[in-house]
């Protein structure tokens, strides 16, 4: 279990990446993601879905992000979302994959 | 024989050139997390990086990491990037054999059980590197290849860079003698002026009458150049078939030494004739000659 204290951010807005900005939520307050992108009505849920698994490996269960999508491949956000976990302070393992 | 005659840099936090790289003709890509990113950026994309090295399909393109000095952040990219196996280390500023050992020491440690050994090309850009080139060529076998960095070189003994390239002539004939020495390739510096084509051509045509055999690229633009005179043409394919016939003449005569057209045909000549028809063969031109 790993709560998120400040605000972070990784990835940028240029095409092919995605900005990732977490910030930290109230207890019990679950995962807020605020999605913007251009192809969110054929991948939005697939973006969440990473989104979503990445932070199930990691315990984090209370958290807001706001991602901005540049039509990033999925290998792409994970690696953006580990960079903001990493930067919040939880301890990747080195196991990344 | 690898083929490297061009390694095409793409910087290691640019997801867009990340996953692109395989597809714009170099042989191999170097994805750099050394000057290419800024010191902020190195966590964000030493992970971009092993997740292009897991998910991209770079085909036939040889996948090169250029890491982080020694001194800085190698350990950490050692750590990451080494399981996700790509075919070679950069590593850039060797000083030294003693280097090298630290590097491969890192590299043990960081393979996974029955992962192929991740090779080494060994960037040299310091006068002490130049200075020790062929016992940093000889450190280990994992290294493949020797290549030059003139910029920090020059910047470092104190000279100008000039088009004519006169003053890396000693450094360049010292990284081609220690390669040759330890049997390895020896690639070229960059030639960092992306505008310049006739620049380009014309340091690539020095380079390989010199000797080198693979340049480092940093645009795709420059690529089809290198290649354009790093290819055997067809008049040394000829002359290497030519040479290869001779010598299988002159065996069947129970003779080890042929002549052709007047000229002696002795082993390091068949040599240099089986190289040039590898390359054709594997750049695609085999029959080019005929």
């Amino acid at each position: 279990m790993a709560d998120i204290c400040k605000v972070i951010q990784s990835g940028t807005l240029e095409s092919s990446d995605i900005m990732i900005t977490i910030s930290p939520a109230r207890k019990d307050s679950g995962i807020f993601i605020e999605l913007e992108s251009n192809v969110a009505m054929q991948y939005g849920d697939a973006i969440r879905a990473t989104i979503n698994q990445t932070l199930a490996e990691f315990g984090v269960k209370n958290i807001q992000i706001k991602a901005v999508d540049r039509g990033a491949l999925d290998c792409t956000i994970r690696a953006r979302m580990l960079t903001a976990l990493s930067r919040a302070g939880i301890t990747l393992n080195g196991e990344l994959f | 024989m690898d083929l490297r005659r061009t390694l095409l840099f793409i910087p290691g936090n640019n997801p867009g050139m990340l996953q692109n790289g395989g597809v714009l003709g170099a042989d191999a890509v170097i994805l750099d997390l050394e000057d290419a990113v800024a010191p902020l950026e190195k966590d964000s994309a030493r992970i971009l990086v092993a997740h292009a090295l897991r998910n991209v399909d770079y085909g036939t393109c040889e996948t090169v990491v250029r890491i982080n000095p020694l001194d800085t952040f190698a350990h950490d990219d050692i750590a990451t990037i080494v399981p996700c196996r790509p075919k070679a280390l950069l590593i850039p500023k060797v000083q030294s054999a003693a280097d090298i050992k630290v590097a491969v020491e890192l590299m043990e440690k960081a393979e996974r059980p029955g992962q192929e050994p991740v090779k080494i090309i060994a960037l040299l850009e310091t006068p002490r590197g130049l200075a020790e080139a062929y016992s940093i060529a000889c450190a280990d076998s994992r290294i493949v290849a020797l290549a030059l960095g003139a910029e920090d070189y020059t910047a470092s003994i104190g000279a100008q860079r000039t088009s004519s390239g006169i003053e890396i002539l000693t450094a360049r004939s010292l990284v081609l003698n220690a390669a040759a020495a330890a049997g390895i390739q020896a690639l070229d510096t960059p030639f960092t002026d992306a505008n310049d084509e006739t620049g380009l051509l014309a340091d690539t045509q020095l380079a390989r009458q010199l000797g080198f055999s693979g340049k480092l690229t940093i645009n795709p633009r420059q690529i089809d150049i290198i290649h354009s005179v790093l290819n055997p043409d067809t008049k040394d394919i000829s002359w290497a078939e030519r040479v290869i016939k001779a010598i299988k003449v002159a065996a069947a005569e129970g003779s080890g030494v042929a002549s052709l057209e007047g000229k002696m045909v002795d082993a390091p000549i068949v040599a240099r004739a089986e190289r040039i028809l590898i390359m054709a063969q594997r750049v695609g031109l085999k029959g080019a000659a005929q």
